[in-house]
């Protein structure tokens, strides 16, 4: 019965062939270790996003006058409206929280290496539709910090000089922020963009599985076809997509082996999740800030106003600059050098593990810069903290150009042709 | 590997030190769980606060069913102003007159606690003082020349200005005052260990208020996370199963 059905399916749209090709018959690297959770990771929040978002936009009311109290509404008159919020909210660190990581297991690795460059932009430009996804949200609470926080940001593109004012009102669609802020911008959050991330997260995957998985050696599964002899090959069943082209070695199928895997990692993060939203859902005072707790007033300046912890990075860099303009094309041109890094990094030689002690040294400070650019861009401004701003802000832009000097000719170690465990 | 650890945990005081900031507050050790707290914060919200402060986004009935006041008995003792049950819990003062009484309108206190901690509020409401310079004769150690008139000094009594705290104020070396720079110089109807008694009360209703919903979240938090932490288990196991073919 079920067999038939399927048949009767798989005639008329490959199903089958493509559960074999992207889950039953993928090989994966058989060594991908702890930092390989979170690209799945990465897809449950998103879908946690998505959910929880269709769930709060059923009662809440994206106007100037309403917004504040109807997020107050769910948090208090709808069944479970405080779990969905906070789901929702605590899902929106959790999101970057994720992909940071899952960017920087790319970075240790040399996974944006050729011929990875397309799957690594796609990448990127999720990551910054994500950014612009989640400043657009952070308006909707109607809270103070959101009023002033999008205040201070918009206001940036006044810097461009002559069209700037004119694109600030554009994009405010009002001479201050507005009810008619919120609206468009709640068009954008739950609409425009979730449609475009969930079509770029499409193509990631798709990149992904046209080139293959990269692994923390940085090794080749996919050996020239007839180079391998046949009981060095996996033993394993793959799509003939893959097998026609390449003699397959060191992997195993995604499905059941990654995915059994990947509900552990799942279970395991949904505790440290839930651990936060059921015990600190404003995360410090970092996942929903406390001057959030008070309506929207354009006469009523926080006292700090800081963007949201995952903005820290690029936040510092901009405020670091002394020059406006050129702050907000500092700021601009950090996340500009992540889309180049694959053109930046000019060895073949993909895993820090195998390069030379000048690329992990570049790789720590790198880490530490942009730790200490993320933090200060939470605190206050002050003469100590733009002075070691700017130092880190010359590490995180130091880190691509001594990288395009050295990778050139860099003294590496031989990589293993086999994963070695 | 391990260096690169090893440098992200040189950070971590960083972190820790970011988060903190301000003068030190007292801590109001409240008890969300405790109803009769809760209640007798109630009472005293309805009758002393409310004239000036609405509760906006919390509802009577609400109220008494989480506090588990009698809703007959609630609708006699706590609701003043001929309101339905289930009504937000409001008041009639014009915004633009409370404005020119008291220099700005008395905020909404719905969420005060999310807003400023239930700590600040604490220290906040034990920490008035007389200072003649101010339009109430009152003045704020943690809110300074706070336009709100001391609604409790009846209870609590004047507290004033140690000599320290003076002498502190005038030299060059200003810093944030404390609920410890003041003292009790004219005692009130409570003892202060009573009128911290009241004041903890009303700052527990007013965290009550400012998430009805906390207690239910902690109780499901428990459910939740002891449910993950077994399915963990099986999922290792099952992880483990089929990982043997690998292997």
């Amino acid at each position: 019965m079920f067999a038939n059905l399927m048949a009767w399916f798989d005639a008329r749209l490959p199903v089958t062939d493509a559960w074999n090709k992207h889950l039953a018959q993928y090989p994966a690297p058989k060594n991908f270790n702890f930092w390989y959770f979170f690209g799945s990771l990465a897809m449950l929040v998103l879908v946690n996003q998505i959910v929880t978002g269709i769930w709060l936009t059923m009662n809440y009311e994206p106007s100037g006058d309403g917004a504040f109290a109807s997020v107050e509404y769910i948090m208090r008159d709808v069944d479970y409206g405080w779990l969905l919020r906070y789901m929702h909210s605590t899902g929106a660190s959790a999101f970057f929280i994720v992909v940071y990581l899952h960017m920087y297991r790319g970075l240790m690795y040399g996974s944006y290496q050729k011929p990875r460059e397309l799957l690594w932009i796609f990448g990127m430009l999720i990551y910054l539709v994500l950014m612009a996804e989640a400043f657009m949200g952070y308006l909707l609470p109607w809270g103070n910090m959101s009023f002033w926080g999008a205040q201070v940001i918009i206001s940036l593109f006044g810097a461009i000089p002559v069209i700037g004012d004119d694109l600030t009102t554009w994009i405010r669609g009002d001479y201050v922020i507005s009810g008619a802020t919120l609206n468009r911008f709640f068009a954008l959050h739950v609409i425009a963009l979730p449609l475009v991330l969930v079509i770029l997260v499409f193509l990631h995957i798709l990149a992904l599985h046209e080139v293959g998985s990269n692994n923390p050696e940085g090794t080749n599964i996919k050996k020239k076809k007839g180079s391998v002899p046949e009981e060095e090959k996996s033993k394993f069943t793959f799509h003939k997509a893959y097998t026609d082209k390449y003699d397959i070695v060191d992997a195993i199928p995604f499905h059941p082996y990654y995915s059994v895997k990947d509900i552990m990692g799942v279970v395991g993060f949904l505790i440290l999740f839930c651990w936060v939203m059921f015990f600190a859902p404003e995360g410090g005072g970092y996942f929903l800030e406390a001057p959030n707790f008070t309506p929207a007033n354009g006469l009523k300046t926080p006292e700090h106003i800081v963007p949201v912890w995952y903005f820290g990075p690029f936040y510092t860099i901009l405020r670091v600059i002394p020059d406006k303009l050129l702050g907000m094309l500092g700021m601009f041109a950090a996340i500009g050098m992540l889309f180049a890094l694959p053109w930046f990094d000019r060895g073949t030689v993909k895993s820090f593990k195998f390069r030379s002690k000048w690329h992990l040294f570049n790789l720590v400070q790198f880490t530490i810069c942009f730790i200490v650019l993320g933090v200060l861009g939470t605190m206050p401004a002050s003469e100590l903290a733009n002075l070691i701003g700017r130092i880190a802000t010359l590490g995180y832009f130091g880190f691509f150009i001594a990288l395009w000097f050295y990778s050139k000719n860099e003294q590496t170690k031989p990589v293993p042709e086999r994963v070695s465990k | 590997m391990k260096k690169i650890i090893i440098a992200l945990l040189t950070l971590v005081p960083t972190l820790v030190l970011a988060a903190g900031g301000g003068a030190p507050l007292d801590h109001a050790n409240n008890d969300i769980t405790d109803k009769e707290s809760l209640r007798n914060g109630a009472a005293t919200y309805m009758n002393n606060c409310l004239g000036c402060h609405q509760l906006q986004y919390q509802r009577y009935n609400r109220t008494f069913t989480d506090l588990e006041i009698d809703e007959k008995e609630g609708i006699e003792t706590l609701m003043f102003t001929g309101e339905k049950v289930g009504d937000h819990i409001t008041n009639t003062m014009p915004e633009k007159e409370a404005a020119a009484f008291f220099g700005a309108a008395p905020p909404d206190l719905t969420l005060v606690t999310r807003f400023r901690s239930s700590d600040w509020l604490y220290t906040y409401l034990r920490s008035f003082y007389a200072d003649s310079a101010r339009p109430f004769g009152v003045n704020n150690a943690v809110f300074k020349d706070v336009g709100m008139p001391h609604v409790f000094q009846q209870l609590q009594g004047v507290q004033e200005l140690t000599a320290d705290a003076k002498a502190m104020l005038q030299s060059d070396k200003v810093r944030p005052l404390t609920s410890a720079d003041l003292v009790l110089t004219q005692p009130g109807d409570l003892t202060p260990a009573e009128y911290d008694v009241v004041v903890r009360d009303l700052v527990n209703f007013l965290e009550y208020t400012g998430e009805p919903s906390k207690v239910e979240r902690h109780r499901l938090g428990y459910w939740v996370l002891g449910f993950l932490v077994i399915l963990f288990i099986f999922s290792y196991l099952l992880k483990k199963e089929y990982w043997r073919d690998v292997h």
